[in-house]
């Protein structure tokens, strides 16, 4: 340890080694971050123009027409091929670049080293390659915007035999190849970004730092890496036996079909096994996505509550339940396939086991809250945020985890509600709620408290103003992905109404929602320059992580890294001065932990 | 051109405005000596207050969408198995209303209450093993009351159809749908996607379709072979680039492969004993309307041509998915004609629907089939009608188009005894 003290200080770095090509985790981290915000931006304006056309369908539009050109918007009208893949690469940026390399990326390289009390990550070299690998495969899926042929268009699940033959939908042709590509490095750019956080939380957790003291953030974001080890290799050969089927006429996916016209050889293989294969990874993967915003959360209300986090073994008991059970409980995306009904049935009991960690850890959240002391720093606001839509999303997972009720339901807007609020809103709340909180340690610098703010307050209003009324459109039946709802029409001219009235709302909130978006992303952009300069300890915190300077160096801490004696928790503890006491401070004499 | 250019200097001259609102603002709070991570009661309390207010607005505009919204405005379950199914929602949605309602209410309460106030010291209470044990064993009692009651209705949802269900074929393909009645013997032909083409689109096997299919095949390799031997002969009138050569000869080599394909099945067929041909003598079929008789059990099964669909009844709380390759099935019973269903709902153009509910291609959301339930009599009625069906097999002649259906139907039925839908399910190459 005290050789790599001694190592930070003499050799100078260029600047291609300290900002491109950098193997310093907390640089690493903010490349990540920056990627994210770009790529959220453009997932962002995807979901605007689509939002477009189904809040005025066929109507014409300057905005579609700016964006998408007379190819794609013909006379200011989405076309009917690109609105599929509008919606196909809002819901793969997002899920995967945003909230899962943005999300873990940033926070897992920042936050564990600085919190277990370790010089770096476990291999600076692998964590630079991770990072490259997801730039190289942002880059790959916004490169598929402009090929010729459209976007992948199959929806972000890309389902076979849709996504394999040209034949079936133009957008199956480059679109999906450079698709299957860049996830394809995607996944090796995340596994090795997790085996690199399960090294570094495994073993270099400084003097004293016990696992039951290590704060809820890491150990979020441990489990989450061992969920992604475990789950994204199977997406690889997912999506490897894919590209054979695509390039070299094998049939894993394939059995007796006719594409536009044309006869098929390959039998013999399922497009239920495509299914299996890419949900063992997808619904591990909500987890991937929710864990680390929990986490953050978990932190952030601890601290900005002044109080310590209510139940700290029962959360990470939550987790580690969550985790297990999350690996058994895929076949609920597929209880309509045509599998069969009592593997369903078991899928519905491991399901709706999960609601009861779920459960434990909000009701933590709010007995947290109780008798706490709030400060409504902008982090704090959008952590509140997270509580309020993890519980609102959750409950309708009840409706679609039994499959008696799913079968009504399964593919309609109801679905799409549920996996926005619980995973897309809590994970982005949780995201928006790290940046706040960590960018003083990031940037060394403050945002600004107020425009967080009105950030926070229009975020929240839009955010439920566009997925609440979506609800009722998908208990109605509406199916989604649907390019307009004409159909409705010529059978139900109620639910045609209802339809057209609620998607207008939900579009207008879409919109002001994007728009609030760009209050972030001023302030991000313009605090990291210009902001006030940060003390070292600005929301008076207890991890270890606000003991380093404010001033990045190379090996985090300048001489030892401090020693932990006691859980990151200790906020308003009786017989204290202060209301809050650092990891580093001794145990007072009889003083009892926890 | 213009109006993007304008766009752009708008967007950077409002970011330039609002650097310099910002500048200002830090100039005023450094000479205040706030700083920004300090605490704001202020703003705090404001904060606080929001939260109260947003819970009311959020409860208001719930119970608002509820009164006006409520259930989608679904109309009744048209199906046996969907009245359970609305049942076990409401139920449902009796426990999501509640923990919805009281721990977004706790949430926002505690946010309003517990605003940070610098006298007091916030309560220091890191477990309580009591409490946590209560909200794990409330939960767990809660889902065990939804899933006891899920997988009962589960069960009887996808449970054996009962011997008198009526079995009928739903077939998918990039944009519509066709359903297959299987007539009076129940029993839907035997199909094979190698046989589909023009004048069979479901790929249903009779002999005669095997022969027809096979000539076509025949004449589709001679067809390619005569242009490929044109190229040969070196007369110089045929130019052809390499690559239409090679798809050429690779068309021949594969149609001469499915080609060998069918003849194989041909055999295995004509081995059997009994003559399977004749379960497709009495089937028809329609893309006009799916057509069912209130009161009378269905079992659908579903195919799929070309990418994964889905079948989904909204009315009747019933969704499966139409498969490549596969065969599914699923069952249900109507309650309501569609004539009851107007009245009902008040709504004199109501119509019952069959969407598809899988994205398969641009035109997924024009793809479904109106689906009209009547009495027996008016099913009987429409069966007649002309040009509401198709049969199977072609006709002899063109005005015993309907006898001869009802001719195939009582031979086909007398041979069948057995009621087995499992074994009419399956193809002859599964």
């Amino acid at each position: 340890m005290a050789a790599t003290a001694a190592h930070g200080h003499h050799h100078k770095e260029s600047f291609i080694t300290k900002y491109i090509f950098s193997q310093d985790h907390k640089m690493i981290g903010k490349q990540f971050l920056v990627t994210a915000i770009i790529m959220a931006v453009v997932a962002v304006i995807l979901s605007v123009l689509f939002r477009i056309q189904l809040g005025w369908p066929g109507e014409s539009n300057s905005a579609l027409s700016f964006f998408l050109g007379d190819k794609w918007a013909p006379g200011g009208v989405l076309d009917r091929g690109m609105y599929l893949g509008l919606v196909t690469i809002h819901g793969t940026i997002m899920v995967f670049f945003v909230l899962t390399g943005g999300l873990s990326g940033t926070f897992s390289n920042i936050l564990i080293p600085l919190q277990c009390g370790a010089r770096d990550m476990a291999s600076g070299l692998l964590n630079m390659i991770s990072y490259w690998l997801f730039f190289i495969s942002s880059c790959l899926m916004l490169y598929g915007l402009f090929v010729e042929t459209g976007p992948a268009g199959g929806g972000w699940t890309v389902y076979p035999p849709l996504s394999i033959y040209e034949e079936a939908t133009p957008s199956s042709g480059t679109g999906m190849t450079i698709w299957l590509l860049s996830m394809t490095i995607f996944v090796a750019s995340s596994l090795l970004g997790s085996l690199n956080y399960i090294v570094t939380v495994l073993n270099m957790r400084t003097k004293g730092m016990k696992m039951t003291r290590l704060p809820l953030t890491i150990w979020a974001f441990f489990i989450t890496a061992v969920i992604g080890v475990l789950s994204f290799p199977v997406l690889v050969s997912c999506v490897v036996l894919m590209l054979m089927d695509r390039t070299l006429g094998t049939s894993f996916y394939i059995n007796d079909a006719i594409e536009g016209g044309e006869i098929l050889e390959q039998s013999g293989g399922s497009p239920l096994l495509f299914e299996h294969l890419f949900w063992f990874l997808g619904h591990p993967e909500v987890y991937i996505v929710l864990l680390p915003a929990l986490g953050l959360t978990s932190e952030i209300v601890s601290t900005n509550s002044r109080k310590p986090i209510f139940g700290y073994r029962a959360m990470i008991g939550s987790i580690l339940a969550i985790a297990f059970l999350s690996f058994i409980v895929w076949g609920h995306h597929m209880f309509i396939t045509g599998m069969n009904p009592f593997l369903g049935g078991v899928f519905v009991f491991t399901t709706l086991l999960i609601a009861i960690p779920s459960a434990v850890k909000a009701f933590n959240y709010i007995t947290t809250l109780w008798k706490g002391n709030i400060k409504y720093t902008p982090a704090m606001l959008f952590s509140v945020g997270l509580v309020s839509s993890f519980i609102t999303g959750g409950v309708t997972g009840i409706i679609l985890a039994d499959s008696a009720l799913d079968i009504a339901v399964h593919d309609t807007y109801f679905v799409v509600a549920h996996f926005h609020v619980v995973m897309g809103l809590s994970a982005i709340f949780g995201m928006f709620a790290g940046v706040y909180h960590w960018f003083p340690k990031m940037y060394g610098r403050m945002m600004n408290s107020r425009m967080g703010m009105v950030h926070f307050w229009l975020t929240l209003v839009s955010a439920y103003g566009v997925f609440f009324p979506m609800h009722f459109v998908g208990i109605g039946g509406a199916p989604r992905r649907y390019y307009d709802y004409s159909v409705y029409e010529t059978f139900d001219v109620n639910q045609f109404e209802m339809i057209m009235d609620l998607n207008v709302v939900i579009s207008i909130f879409a919109i002001i929602g994007a728009i609030a978006q760009a209050i972030f992303i001023f302030n991000f952009f313009y605090s990291a320059r210009r902001g006030p300069i940060a003390v070292q300890n600005p929301w008076k915190g207890n991890t270890l992580e606000w003991t380093a300077p404010v001033e990045h160096i190379h090996g985090n801490w300048p001489g030892e890294v401090p020693e932990v004696f006691r859980w990151p928790y200790d906020y308003s503890k009786p017989g204290m001065e202060e209301d809050f006491c650092p990891q580093t401070v001794p145990l007072m004499e009889g003083e009892e932990e926890h | 051109m213009g109006i993007k250019l304008i766009v752009l200097v708008v967007i950077v001259l409002a970011v330039i405005a609002v650097a310099q609102i910002m500048r200002v603002y830090e100039l005023s709070s450094k000479l205040k000596g706030h700083r920004e991570e300090d605490v704001d009661l202020k703003a705090n309390n404001l904060n606080a207050g929001l939260f109260l207010v947003f819970l009311a607005v959020f409860f208001g505009s719930f119970f608002w969408m509820l009164a006006v919204y409520g259930n989608g405005l679904n109309p009744p379950a048209a199906s046996e198995h969907g009245q359970d199914v609305d049942w076990l929602f409401n139920i449902n949605w009796a426990i999501v209303f509640t923990v919805f309602l009281s721990t977004n209410f706790l949430l926002f309460f505690f946010a309003y209450k517990y605003s940070y106030n610098p006298d007091r010291k916030a309560f220091y209470f890191p477990h309580d093993n009591k409490l946590e044990m209560i909200w794990t064993i409330i939960p767990a009692a809660a889902l065990a009351v939804i899933i006891i009651l899920g997988l009962m209705t589960w069960n009887s949802i996808t449970g054996k159809p009962s011997d008198d269900a009526v079995i009928v074929e739903i077939y998918a393909k990039q944009f519509d749908f066709t359903a297959r009645y299987s007539g009076d013997d129940n029993k839907l032909g035997y199909a094979d996607y190698k046989l589909v083409n023009g004048t069979n689109p479901l790929g249903v096997i009779t002999e005669e379709n095997i022969e027809t299919r096979l000539a076509e095949i025949d004449e589709t390799i001679e067809n390619n072979q005569t242009k490929l031997d044109a190229f040969h002969s070196d007369t110089g009138e045929v130019t052809m680039s390499a690559v239409t050569e090679l798809k050429l000869q690779r068309e021949i080599e594969k149609m001469g492969r499915i080609r060998m394909r069918i003849e194989k099945m041909q055999r295995s067929f004509t081995e059997d004993s009994v003559n399977i041909f004749d379960y497709a003598n009495d089937d028809f079929m329609t893309k006009i309307t799916l057509f069912m008789v209130k009161d009378q059990e269905y079992q659908f099964v579903f195919r799929s041509q070309d990418v994964i669909h889905s079948a989904y009844f909204p009315h009747f709380r019933a969704q499966m998915n139409c498969v490549p390759g596969m065969r599914t099935t699923l069952k249900f019973k109507p309650i309501f004609t569609t004539q009851e269903m107007k009245e009902m709902t008040g709504n004199p153009d109501f119509e019952y629907i069959l969407l598809c509910n899988k994205i398969c291609g641009a035109s997924h959301y024009n793809m479904n089939m109106p689906v009209y339930v009547g009495t027996q009599e008016e099913f009987d009625a429409w069966v007649d009608g002309e040009n509401n069906v198709t049969p199977i097999i072609a006709p002899a002649t063109e005005e015993t188009t309907n006898n001869s259906v009802e001719e195939g139907n009582e031979e086909a039925g007398a041979d069948e005894s057995e009621s087995n839908t499992d074994d009419s399910e399956n193809g002859p190459e599964a």
